[in-house]
């Protein structure tokens, strides 16, 4: 299903850059920030690993929109079906 | 060969700027002239043993699963891990003025109680004053530049209090003589008291190849004995750095750590044709070190300290000495006095003092020894203070001057803290140069650190 591999793109990401946050329990609905402990910097982090891996620029003004793991998805989805075929 | 990025000196920031972009891709060489890494913060071997320059403790330590504090945020964003660098805490320390003493450890209690014990008078203040400091970011910049001198003489009654506060925090440092700005006073303060001290227990290596690993281990190019000897600008843009060895490396954009001063004198032409005298811009505070090399644990012979900030007069004063060197104030190291050290086999004991550039820069060689040898031995009245039996014990010694720190590291003057001018945003009137390290205004090792990831971030990643 292509929100389960979104999610699971951003959670290797995450992964990747904050390797001590726990992902067990990731909750889709509430903030980033708050469950995992992330700050400003790891969201630059995200946002580089992005362009990095599947070429997407995410302009500063969207940062807001990566604020939860669902609302990732959905920013994503368009960006990624390409990259990703499909 | 064209890169995205150069960066000037393989210090701490020169580092930690590398592994960010090499870290997303971008092509980065980091030029360096010394044949070690490290920079203010480095080493060197002599006699088969190895001795740390720059490093007493690492600051800013915190333990283990804390996430956002200055440390664990710079592990994140260099990608190391927390065991690569095995830090291991201070035994404890203190600030000494004659009489009168302040023991702190990692345990910010510790502290708290011997203010109140000691200046009881102000023990309500202080609880005020860290509230205040809490309120500071890392690092964070004043455009207003309040002094920390005003707002520690507007918070606290005892002048003594006052100056065994402001003695610790200007040597780990202030580039600026007498006072400082209190923004800066706050983030050092912190990662000093609020946080804590630490080591290595391999030492600065213990840092330096988790760092300089990372870097190649992420494509990035390393070029040792190869340092810049020019800049080249074209209008307002830089476009390249020629080497020493001949050699030009073109780039789309030039990171610069040898610091402010140092960096304009690299570029063609110099950056700004119509500033004043140049000289206004040096920094005026470096230091004499002495390193007494023991055959029993200091512990042994009753100095217990990891760390002595001390001072012999009420009223620090934190100053470019008239003297070669000012022995009223300074500082003790002992890195053995740090948790799990008991198996090293000698003892070290560090002795600094804020000394004049120029009375050592002048000296003839002869002149140079002798100057050394007469501060050596105020090293030794220095250490019995503390152990009482320490010259029969001292089984091998080294120095190093301002002279020896401009020559190993190309800072001016020895000036480890850099110029009392920082370039805080990193920016210089050349679109595509900036500036990372000291003289973009953290300093020490988190500092600088901390330096070359933000300006790295901030200038080459986040860009268009």
């Amino acid at each position: 299903m292509i929100e389960q591999q979104i999610r699971n793109v951003v959670l290797n990401i995450i992964a990747v850059v904050a390797p001590d946050a726990d992902l067990s329990n990731v909750k889709g609905d509430v903030r980033l920030r708050d469950q995992l402990d992330m700050d400003s910097m790891d969201f630059l982090d995200i946002v580089m690993e992005l362009r990095k891996r599947y070429k997407i620029e995410v302009p500063k003004e969207d940062y807001p929109l990566l604020a939860t793991l669902d609302s990732c998805v959905t920013y994503l989805a368009p960006k990624l079906k390409a990259v990703l075929a499909l | 060969m064209h890169y995205d990025a150069v960066i000037i000196g393989a210090g701490m920031s020169g580092l930690a700027a590398g592994i960010r972009l090499a870290l997303f891709d971008k092509r980065v060489c980091i030029v360096e002239k010394h044949y070690a890494y490290g920079g203010l913060n480095s080493y060197y071997n002599l006699n088969g043993r190895r001795f740390d320059v720059g490093l007493h403790a690492l600051t800013n330590y915190v333990p283990p699963g804390r996430r956002s504090a200055p440390l664990p945020k710079l592990l994140r964003q260099l990608r190391l891990s927390r065991d690569e660098l095995d830090l291991c805490e201070q035994r404890g320390s203190e600030v000494r003025f004659h009489g009168r003493r302040l023991r702190f450890t990692n345990d910010l209690k510790a502290l708290t109680d011997e203010i109140t014990r000691g200046f009881p008078g102000d023990a309500d203040n202080f609880v005020e004053f860290l509230e205040r400091l809490h309120e500071v970011e890392y690092g964070e910049v004043d455009k207003d530049r309040l002094s920390a001198r005003r707002v520690l003489s507007d918070t606290f009654h005892d002048p003594l209090l006052i100056e065994m506060l402001l003695c610790p925090v200007m040597y780990y440092g202030s580039p600026t003589e007498g006072d400082m700005e209190f923004a800066d006073f706050a983030t050092i303060f912190k990662s000093i008291f609020c946080e804590g001290l630490a080591r290595p227990r391999q030492g600065i290596v213990g840092l330096l190849k988790p760092l300089v690993r990372r870097f190649r281990a992420c494509g990035g190019k390393l070029r040792m004995q190869c340092g810049a000897e020019r800049i080249h600008v074209r209008g307002n843009r830089v476009t390249g750095v020629k080497l020493q060895a001949g050699e030009t490396l073109n780039c789309d954009t030039v990171l610069s750590s040898a610091g402010l001063l140092e960096t304009m004198r690299l570029c063609d032409g110099g950056w700004m044709p119509d500033a004043g005298d140049g000289a206004a811009k040096t920094g005026r505070l470096s230091f004499v070190e002495s390193f007494l090399v023991l055959d029993k644990r200091p512990a042994d012979l009753g100095f217990d300290q990891t760390v002595v900030f001390f001072c012999d007069q009420d009223a620090f004063d934190y100053a470019c000495p008239d003297e070669p060197v000012d022995l009223r104030s300074g500082v003790i190291c002992c890195p053995n006095n740090y948790e799990r050290h008991d198996d090293v086999p000698e003892g070290l004991v560090r002795v600094t003092w804020l000394a004049n550039y120029d009375r050592w820069a002048t000296l003839g060689a002869d002149a140079y020894a002798a100057l050394k040898r007469k501060y050596l031995e105020a090293a030794f009245d220095r250490a019995e203070k503390y152990m009482p039996a320490v010259r029969e014990h001292v089984v091998f010694t080294d120095m190093f001057t301002p002279r020896t720190i401009e020559s190993f590291t190309g800072h001016i003057q020895g000036a480890v803290y850099g110029s009392p001018q920082k370039c805080r945003d990193g920016r210089t009137p050349l679109e595509n140069l900036f500036l990372c390290g000291t003289d973009q205004g953290l300093v020490g090792i988190i500092g600088a650190l901390m330096s070359g990831v933000t300006m790295a971030n901030r200038h080459v990643l986040a860009g268009p």
